[in-house]
């Protein structure tokens, strides 16, 4: 009977799974149960470190491995929320060194995750990273720690320009963590001409019809529209403004071949020949293409950070603001950089940043004079309306 | 096929040797573009796993970076023995419980909630995977709050649930296609219905299981949505380990990892053929 | 396979008796208490992680949207309005939400046709399967679920990798001087259902192979004895015969298709949106929980209507032609 056989060796190899999903429940718990564990916290991670960020030389990673310690957290756990792929392990090693605490990280992908998780609660987290345009709101329903990092001692080398930004003026709540600006990235072999003018996606060349991408980012797009038109792009109000908008996206869209996010391989295998793009992407697609640049439109361009704040009611508060005040540290600021490639905010830290390349990078280093906005959270209203165009052009 | 055509009109038991009557023609042509079309996507997958650059499309030679990179890299190893912890436990545990509902709702006259039952049963198939997600995290959120725990408990049994439809659907189709003369049969030998269970029902019963336990444990293994939505802190699957990478940059790692998953399933598959070769 | 239908098994081996009427009318209820109790353990799962919590989504669909995401509470049918019609944010005309039924349409025809070539592609390879012998079926069979140990997006990845300009479809293409440029496949309506069938056909093969399995080829035999061709063979006999295979088979893979969100977004390059994606960006960038919830009900309506019509109409043919 093949049926009983396949029964039993399926059983055979059911077990071997449970078997070593079963050690890797008990590995979780001894990570989890920070009392009493005498796991070493995560080590051997600096492979990955080189491994992620195109750029990073695989240097200096050797001392790293060898001084692996075993001691046990006595300082208790941390509870990192980030976004995916974002967190370089050296930096969270180190403090995990430093504090003797074991940190877990966990990804979400949107922001709209990240605010929908932390409101419903029980989640745990002491650590969130939302964008400029989430802080306010984060605040508003009430889910941050007023953790002052304007009174820690590292506060003072945070750049004074991000210190008064209109999501968290005076820096109550929350500490840089990377910034970075959303503008086109053009493939110079399909197109020769001026790169720095929303024109690329408003007033596409002939060159570059049906090989436009838009990220998919609502508030992005608008807002870039809205600056072509020399209108106000942070949450317009503006009704008839609004409405040539909508019809400038609606006209334009013909022209784009995808509304896709700035997927690397894309731009560098010149499925797409340009696009709105962050700057982060832009520089890792001319890492393997050298005919793409990064433009910056005239009318202005957009900038983000993301901020890391104390989730209200955490249970690791305490340690949550020492991470608040590791980060503004030089060093390891310069760390956070190395791993994602966006610049930190934290003056003083290009110093410590491996990757040489990257301070000269026209990608990073906006043009002096060059028109900035940084986007807020929107009133209700604005957002139904910016929905209301979104929904009409993606349908 | 060729053979067919002119041999149709002669008497029945007159065929040529080489007529098969399980044949279709073409079928087997269809058949190979099929795991063809399967397997070109998967090869190249598995290819650039060993390229030495960063891109998963730009071929820049050979290496094992990615794989020592993905060794290294402690989040990746948790994330994948928990994916295959909660598929394991997502796959036994709903095909156990879709088994016995496909027992209870097939081969009968209709009784009064049948309909019910089945509607019930297939309900998360008609429900868009963020929508269920967005429920279960409110739903979930709220227990955790009342209860404190915070444990991968959620995660084992939002993926067991949405597994049984898939585990059900093949099981069904299985008994409802299956002939009831072997089971009377040993009734009237004075089988007792566990015994006829046991030994006429399971055994017919088998590949239907197996290939919604398979079901079952794939589509556990490919959540993303719900996954995202439900777990707590530290509880990152592969999938959204995956999803993060996304938005960012995606490097050869994940066609590394996909890879050491592919290279464990088909291990997996040599030792059950070994397993029963050894046996026959 | 005609007796396999009506068939009952209490009924078949139980003696008549003079109060047969209460003694039936008993057994019944017994059967259907047990059938029930078989079920619970199912339906009990189901109610707590899947089915329960779905109220929330109902009761959120008749609240005021949060500002910021979420609801407020706040009875409104404004999203159930919405599902349907839209009010212009300039005009404030009211028209029908022409926005939600392209998406919608375009959702049920893509999803339809990557249905309708599962089964083509998938009835042979099951077919395929099912008739090899007893030692080889169960390889093809793993090697059908072999690529789903590799992720959906990582999958949908390796299906961009093989249709873009640049990759093997087009090289081979070229490299035979059929075409001289690339055809653009990647972005396209096609190329959202290359992937959805790629990813789903599995979903297609497995539940048929089940059915197929266990087909009993005297009948295939006796139907050449009758003179009839393959293909006569194959339509009244064969596939009467795996008729629950295909139906299982084709609401595995229509109704997630239906709420597809990773390939529309990657292979179509998300310019044209699927249901799925529009629910999840309600629940996302749009801010608009209410009306994700109502549109999540809509289509689960849809799908039940058309579930319901097809399994009682299946069910109809099936009995005709047992």
């Amino acid at each position: 009977m093949t049926h009983l056989q396949a029964f039993k060796s399926t059983a055979v190899a059911l077990t071997v799974m449970l078997a070593l999903s079963a050690c890797g429940e008990k590995k979780e718990e001894a990570a989890e149960s920070s009392n009493t564990t005498t796991t070493a916290p995560a080590t051997n991670t600096t492979a990955t470190t080189e491994a992620a960020p195109a750029a990073a030389p695989a240097t200096n990673t050797t001392e790293t491995a060898a001084a692996a310690p075993a001691a046990a957290p006595a300082g208790g756990a941390l509870n990192i929320y980030n976004w995916g792929n974002y967190t370089n392990p050296k930096l969270i090693e180190k403090f995990e060194k430093e504090f003797n605490v074991k940190v877990t990280v966990t990804d979400y992908d949107s922001n709209d995750v990240a605010l929908a998780k932390i409101k419903a609660g029980g989640h745990g987290f002491d650590i969130v990273v939302p964008s400029g345009n989430y802080v306010d709101i984060f605040v508003k329903e009430g889910l941050l720690e007023e953790s002052k990092p304007n009174t820690m001692p590292n506060f003072k080398n945070m750049d004074p320009q991000w210190v008064d930004v209109a999501f968290d003026k005076g820096r109550n709540y929350t500490v840089p963590w990377q910034w970075g600006t959303t503008g086109l990235t053009v493939n110079r072999k399909a197109y020769q001409g001026d790169i720095n003018t929303w024109a690329i996606l408003f007033d596409t060349p002939a060159e570059l019809k049906g090989k436009t991408n838009v990220v998919p980012e609502m508030n992005d797009v608008i807002a870039a529209a809205l600056m072509y038109k020399g209108f106000n792009p942070v949450c317009n109000e503006n009704k008839e403004e609004l409405k040539q908008v909508r019809d400038l996206l609606l006209a334009s869209k013909p022209n784009w071949i995808s509304m896709d996010y700035g997927n690397v391989e894309k731009y560098a295998k010149e499925d797409l020949m340009a696009g709105l793009n962050w700057n982060g992407a832009s520089y890792r697609a001319r890492q393997q293409n050298d005919k793409i640049e990064y433009g910056y439109p005239k009318e202005g361009i957009t900038v983000w950070m993301d901020n890391v704040a104390v989730v209200k009611g955490a249970a690791n508060a305490e340690t949550a603001k020492k991470f608040q005040n590791f980060i503004m540290d030089p060093a390891n600021a310069a760390l956070i950089s190395d791993f994602a490639q966006y610049a930190n905010g934290i003056t003083g830290s290009g110093a410590f940043i491996e990757n040489k390349d990257f301070a000269s990078a026209p990608e990073i280093n906006m043009p002096a004079g060059q028109k900035t906005f940084i986007l807020e959270s929107c009133k209700p209203e604005v957002a139904e309306m910016n929905t209301a165009i979104w929904t009409e052009l993606t349908k | 096929m060729a053979e067919a055509a002119p041999v149709k009109p002669t008497t029945p038991k007159k065929w040529g040797r080489g007529f098969d009557v399980r044949k279709q023609t073409g079928f087997t042509t269809i058949a190979m573009i099929c795991f063809l079309m399967l397997y070109a996507p998967i090869l190249t997958l598995v290819a650039y796993s060993f390229n030495a650059g960063t891109s998963v499309a730009i071929w820049e030679g050979f290496s094992w970076r990615w794989y020592e990179s993905a060794w290294a890299n402690v989040q990746v190893q948790d994330a994948s023995i928990r994916s295959l912890t909660i598929a394991a436990f997502a796959a036994v545990v709903s095909t156990v419980v879709a088994t016995m509902a496909a027992l209870a709702t097939t081969r009968t006259k209709p009784f009064p909630g049948l309909t019910f039952i089945y509607a019930f049963i297939n309900q998360p198939l008609m429900v868009p995977e963020i929508v269920t997600g967005v429920a279960l995290l409110i739903f979930f959120a709220a227990i955790k709050v009342a209860t404190g725990y915070t444990g991968l408990g959620y995660l084992l049994i939002a993926h067991t649930a949405f597994c049984i439809p898939f585990a059900y659907l093949p099981i069904r189709a299985r008994l409802e296609n299956m002939d009831l003369s072997l089971e009377r049969a040993a009734a009237d030998l004075y089988a007792t219905p566990f015994k006829t269970f046991r030994h006429v029902t399971l055994p017919l019963l088998w590949p239907g299981i197996l290939a919604g336990g398979m079901l079952a444990f794939v589509i556990s293994l490919d959540d993303v949505v719900i996954t995202e939505l439900v777990k707590s802190g530290g509880q990152d699957t592969l999938p959204t380990y995956m999803l993060g990478q996304l938005r960012r940059i995606v490097t050869p790692e994940m066609n590394a990892i996909s890879s050491v998953f592919l290279a464990i399933s088909i291990v997996m598959v040599t030792i059950f053929f070994l397993l029963n070769r050894k046996k026959t | 396979m005609a007796e396999g239908k009506a068939a009952h098994p209490a009924a078949s081996h139980r003696p008549a008796s003079t109060f047969a009427a209460q003694a039936a009318a008993a057994a019944d209820r017994r059967e259907t208490r047990g059938r029930w109790l078989l079920s619970a353990p199912a339906l009990l799962i189901l109610l707590f992680a899947a089915i329960g919590p779905l109220v929330i989504v109902v009761i959120y669909s008749f609240l005021k949207k949060g500002g910021y995401g979420g609801v407020e509470w706040e009875f409104s049918t404004d999203a159930w309005f919405s599902v349907v019609f839209t009010k212009d944010i300039f005009s404030d005309a009211v028209t029908l939400a022409d926005a939600h039924m392209s998406i919608l349409w375009r959702s049920v025809k893509l999803s339809f046709f990557t249905t309708v070539m599962a089964l083509v592609f998938g009835f042979p390879t099951a077919y395929f399967i099912a008739t090899r012998n007893e030692k080889s079926r169960d390889l093809w069979l793993f090697l059908i679920t072999i690529p789903f140990w590799t992720n959906l997006l990582i999958r949908t990845f390796a299906v961009m990798e093989v249709i873009r300009n640049e990759g093997i479809v087009n090289s081979i293409l070229q490299g035979l001087g059929l075409i001289d440029a690339p055809i653009q496949i990647l972005f396209t309506d096609f190329a959202v259902m290359m992937g959805l069938l790629y990813v789903y056909l599995p979903l297609m093969v497995l539940p048929l192979y089940a059915s197929m399995e266990r087909i009993d080829f005297r009948l295939v035999e006796a139907g050449y004895d009758l003179y009839a061709t393959r293909w006569h063979v194959l339509r009244r006999v064969i596939f009467p015969l795996v008729k629950p295979g295909v139906i299982a088979g084709s609401i595995l893979v229509f109704i997630p298709s239906l709420g597809a969100y990773v390939t529309p977004r990657v292979l179509g390059g998300g310019r044209n949106l699927m249901l799925g994606n529009l629910i999840e960006m309600q629940f996302g960038q749009g801010r608009n929980w209410p009306l994700g919830a109502a549109l999540s009900i809509t289509l689960m309506a849809i799908v039940m209507i058309a579930l319901l019509f097809y399994v009682k109409n299946a069910s109809n043919t099936e009995a005709r032609h047992g």
